[in-house]
């Protein structure tokens, strides 16, 4: 699907970080992410929704961590000590995210990216902004505005 | 930003001052209202913010200014009198004047209306005073641009004789002919300088020369395109300090004969129509044939002065003048807030950091003796003082708060047709800049409800052998590290009786309850109450005095009533010095640490068995000095474990609810008491029932601070159902 | 060339806006908030080539301080221009009968100030 022959436009380019869920890939716009750190055990926060796992310090800011893959209906997966948080901004708001790992920071064009194909069940078109293929896998492309929408807590 | 965009926000940072100045001083003059300085300040004030604005083209605010100041002017010379009337005039204008540098800051409308219908009673005032007064002091533009530009396009060209004598107070002015005759020179068409002469016939013999007086006069011809008027703007400073004379010469020559008479001229003089005509008569008559020329230093502009070395007086006694200004010098800085906030979160840090040392020393064992756990004491003492000094820094006088809230009995009493007279106290009193800005909504609200319900009509007043104007008072103090605001008013009271039929009528208690006098007071908090039969337009704005609680709540604070019955009510708030740390317990709750902060709490207990009675299904309740207390399972209503079968070896919090109640909060076990640094999950979360915000704990864990209210709603409501999951958007 | 000024307003706007004219034409530019102050300051700086002061002043006014300028030897021929949004005539006279140069009308024109400072100095 990529035309390797044509020239890279770097203005068309984006830096993704790649990682694994479930046995599917996904990514996120680096500009999206702020940092990525080791797995630290949150505080539990009160009537939250399920995905939240709670709450942990980082360098003085409140983080509310959440886990990806159970806010994305995949199977439940269980905490392990590789598990990484990815910090990153949505909305202007400060989020962890907790996936299994990242697996990649990758450069692509622009043009890799395809729109996500109209399925019959609702659910991947709402998170999903596109999709491409890097050696032979489908990335996901997370659109983390829509996953996450602002103000969560009670208004969530 | 741009440096006028900058100049512009710090302007307004001014007017603020300046509007906190022109209310004291509105203030002042109700006492004594023929102190001239009083009256010189508010007058400097206005004055001042006038002058800003026209600087950065606020013309309704220059406009609104101008007026007020004109009446302020009128009232500084003694024209017009300090009567009651022109006092509330200026305590009107000056209510609109802060509307309107409000508006401009933030560049919202502002409805001109008002401020045009103010302008007209302001110059009523003036009506008997003399004509037209008012609108005198415009700055008018100068013409002169205009004028060059006119005489630019037809480049017609006139030739001028200007005679120009200085009379000696022009040098005592500063004014220098030289540079005069300079500026004059620049107008004159390029490529023919002006030819200056100058008139030494004057001079005196020397031992007749008086160092002070004038002898030198000037004959300039020059060709200019400027006006007469062009050319007199140049002496315009120096207007009545010398003999001028400009006439278009007589001889209006062929162009070609003045360009060849120009020539012939340009020789003579400087090379530069920069004819440095040094005055000073004492060198004149040393070298008179040079005067026109130009032999002055520029270095030295102020050898152009007459009587030079002639020390007559003695120095001048400028000493006393500064005086004043030692005292007075209280010298401060102008901080950006945010740099503040960024100190003060990092002072937080430091405290976490500060604990979380500690920590690890005591885990690793070491005596206390040893120097690490010496030296350790002193850093956490100086941490704590770091901290306070820090905080100390975003404090601030209660005083704008009071006098927002005078602006507010005035306008209240206005829409009543009350008579009421407001007394504030203690306005120096410093609390937290935010914990100020957040108690504007509920103070105002306080106050509208104490001219609106609390005071009775002047007739009523009378009648009960009252004063007919009524007081609202605001009063703060410290009192034991916390900040007590204390609004009151001298109207009739609580009307016990109609409160608690109308709780009854609205179902908030039932016809029998028997309730204290402080209990019935009380019902005025309960959500949904309102005691006016009537919405009235001023405090029924749909906000009661459940709301107001919940705003002093969420500072941390709490609010209390007081009546009685025929002389007043009294409402006391009692609030935190800062918002960034809190005294709290830190406790134990299933496998979690939570914090509970301390100004909620009673009193600490743990309860016999024979204490805790079943109460329904699976509630129970506390009985304790004969009362029955309901009890929370801290644990189980914030989903940290499930509900536990009895209370055996738990500790009991015994807290006071908003509404005047108690709960008896269980919890596993008391750690610790101590202050913690708030933060708030707003920034990156969202509210959470029952959570007021977090902190970070000696182990750098986050742990959360209890809303005892919320946790109370939460339990008597069901409170929010855990959330559960929900659809994907899309 | 450059010259030192020394400007006296008691509004912070005003001397933000007088050295934000006056610094980028390269004037050094010395700020004192009323007449004292102004009295305080001349003491303390290289003598100013150009005084520019307001009138209506705490402590001591526009016209306290140009006398009191005027009464000191050195600068009984500095140049001093006043600040004023009121071009009533009275006032401008009650300047210069204390001494005043010129006078600058508030708001100012960064030009005219200029032309202003050019005309009574060298």
């Amino acid at each position: 699907m990529s035309d390797q022959e044509q020239e890279f436009d770097v203005s068309q380019s984006r830096e993704i970080v790649t990682f694994r869920l479930s046995e599917q890939d996904f990514c996120i716009d680096i500009m999206n992410i702020r940092e990525i750190r080791g797995w630290t055990q949150p505080t539990p926060l009160p009537h939250s929704p399920h995905y939240v796992r709670g709450l942990i310090n980082l360098r003085g800011a409140v983080l509310p961590i959440m886990d990806l893959a159970e806010r994305l209906g995949l199977p439940a997966r269980e905490a392990t000590a590789r598990d990484v948080i990815i910090v990153a901004m949505v909305e202007s708001q400060l989020i962890g995210l907790v996936v299994d790992g990242v697996s990649d920071i990758l450069t692509v064009s622009q043009n890799d990216i395809q729109p996500t194909p109209t399925m019959g069940a609702e659910s991947s078109q709402g998170y999903v902004e596109g999709i491409m293929s890097i050696d032979d896998r489908m990335i996901r492309i997370l659109d983390l505005a829509r996953i996450f929408p602002k103000a969560l807590g009670e208004a969530a | 930003m741009d440096p006028m965009e900058e100049i512009k926000q710090m302007f307004f940072v001014e007017c603020e001052e300046l509007l906190e100045a022109l209310q004291d001083g509105l203030e002042q003059l109700l006492e004594d209202p023929t102190e001239a300085e009083t009256v010189a300040t508010i007058f400097r004030a206005v004055h001042s913010m006038k002058g800003g604005a026209g600087a950065f083209g606020l013309e309704d605010l220059v406009g609104f200014a101008h007026n007020f100041e004109t009446v302020l002017d009128a009232l500084r010379s003694n024209r017009l009198e300090p009567t009651d009337e022109v006092l509330t005039e200026l305590q009107r204008s000056a209510d609109i004047l802060n509307d309107l540098v409000y508006a401009c800051k933030d560049g919202t409308d502002f409805d001109q209306s008002r401020s045009d219908a103010q302008i007209v009673k302001l110059q009523a005032l003036l009506a008997n005073e003399g004509p037209a007064e008012a609108s005198a002091d415009e700055p008018a533009p100068v013409a002169e641009p205009a004028e060059v530009e006119e005489a630019g396009e037809g480049s017609s060209f006139t030739n001028y004789l200007v005679k120009f004598k200085p009379h000696s107070g022009l040098y005592e002015r500063g004014s220098d002919p030289a540079l005069l005759i300079r500026d004059l020179c620049e107008l004159a068409v390029e490529g023919q300088p002006a030819d200056i002469e100058c008139d030494i016939s004057a001079i005196p013999e020397i031992e007749d020369i008086d160092p002070g007086q004038s002898f030198l006069s000037w004959e300039i011809r020059i060709k200019s395109e400027a006006t007469e008027a062009g050319l007199a703007e140049v002496f315009e400073f120096v207007e009545g300090d010398c003999d001028l004379v400009i006439s278009a010469a007589n001889v209006l020559a062929e162009p070609e004969t003045a360009e060849t008479e120009a020539e012939l001229e340009v020789d003579v003089p400087a090379p530069k129509p920069q004819a440095q005509a040094d005055s000073t008569p004492a060198q004149v008559s040393d070298a008179p044939a040079d005067a026109p020329t130009a032999l002055a230093d520029p270095e030295k502009p102020a050898s152009a002065t007459p009587a030079p070395a002639a020390a007559k007086k003695p120095a001048p006694k400028t000493e006393k003048a500064r005086e004043p200004a030692k005292g007075g010098g209280n010298a401060t800085v102008r901080v950006d807030l945010d740099r503040v906030d960024r100190l003060i979160n990092l002072v937080g840090e430091l405290v976490i950091n500060q604990a979380m040392l500690s920590q690890s020393v005591v885990e690793s064992g070491l005596a206390n003796s040893t120097s690490i756990a010496v030296g350790l004491e002193e850093f956490k003492h100086l941490t704590r003082e770091v901290q306070e000094s820090v905080l100390a820094i975003r404090a601030q006088p209660v005083k704008s708060l009071f006098q927002r809230m005078s602006r507010i009995v005035r306008e209240a009493a206005d829409a009543t047709g009350k008579k009421v007279n407001i007394v504030s106290d203690g306005e120096m009193t410093e609390v937290d800049k935010t914990v100020i800005e957040r108690l504007a909504d509920p103070l105002t609200h306080m106050i509208r409800n104490a001219v609106d319900h609390g005071l009775e009509s002047p007739e009523k007043r009378t009648a009960a052998g009252k004063d007919e104007v009524g007081t609202v008072s605001l009063i703060a103090e410290h009192r034991s590290g916390r900040v007590l605001i204390e609004v009151s008013d001298d109207g009739a009271g609580i009307n016990r009786e109609r409160v608690f039929q109308i709780a009854v009528d609205k179902g908030l208690i039932s016809p029998d309850a028997q309730l204290s006098n402080s209990e019935i007071d009380n019902l005025l908090f309960l959500p949904g109450f309102s005691t006016a039969e009537k919405v009235s337009d001023l405090s029924g704005r749909g906000v009661g005095m459940d709301v107001v609680k919940r705003s002093i709540a969420s500072l941390g604070g709490r609010i209390n009533i007081s009546s009685n019955p025929g002389k007043g009510t009294i409402f006391s708030i009692s609030l935190p010095l800062t918002l960034a740390i809190l005294d709290g317990m830190i406790v134990s709750v299933g496998s979690e640490t939570v914090v509970v902060p301390l100004s909620a709490i009673l009193e600490m207990l743990k309860p016999e068995e024979a204490q805790i009675h079943p109460l329904g299904s699976g509630e129970s309740v506390l009985q304790v000095r004969g009362e029955f207390v309901p009890t929370i399972d801290v644990a189980y209503q914030l989903g940290f474990g499930p509900k536990l079968e009895n209370y055996n070896d738990r500790v009991i919090l015994l807290i006071e609810t908003s509404d005047g109640g108690q709960r008896a909060l269980v919890v596993d076990s008391i750690q610790d008491q101590r202050q913690v640094v708030i933060k708030g999950l707003e920034e990156n979360y969202g509210e959470v029932s029952g959570i007021a915000a977090a902190t970070i704990l000696g182990d750098g864990r986050i742990a959360l601070i209890l809303d005892p209210d919320a946790i109370v709603n939460d339990a008597q409501g069901g409170g929010p159902t855990h959330n559960s999951s929900f659809a994907l958007a899309g | 060339m450059s010259l030192n000024i020394l400007a006296v307003d008691d509004s912070k706007t005003m001397r933000d806006l007088l050295h934000a004219a006056l610094a980028p034409q390269g004037f050094d530019v010395s700020l004192a908030e009323d007449g004292v102050h102004g009295l305080e300051t001349l003491k303390e700086m290289t003598p100013p080539d150009v005084i520019i002061t307001d009138i209506n002043m705490p402590k001591l006014d526009g016209f306290g301080f140009i006398e009191g300028v005027r009464e000191q030897q050195n600068y009984r021929g500095t140049p001093i221009l006043v600040l004023t949004t009121e071009s009533a005539p009275e006032l401008k006279m009650r300047a210069r009968d204390a001494g005043a140069t010129g006078w600058i009308v508030k708001p100012f024109d960064k030009d005219k100030l200029i032309a202003a400072i050019r005309r009574v100095a060298n």
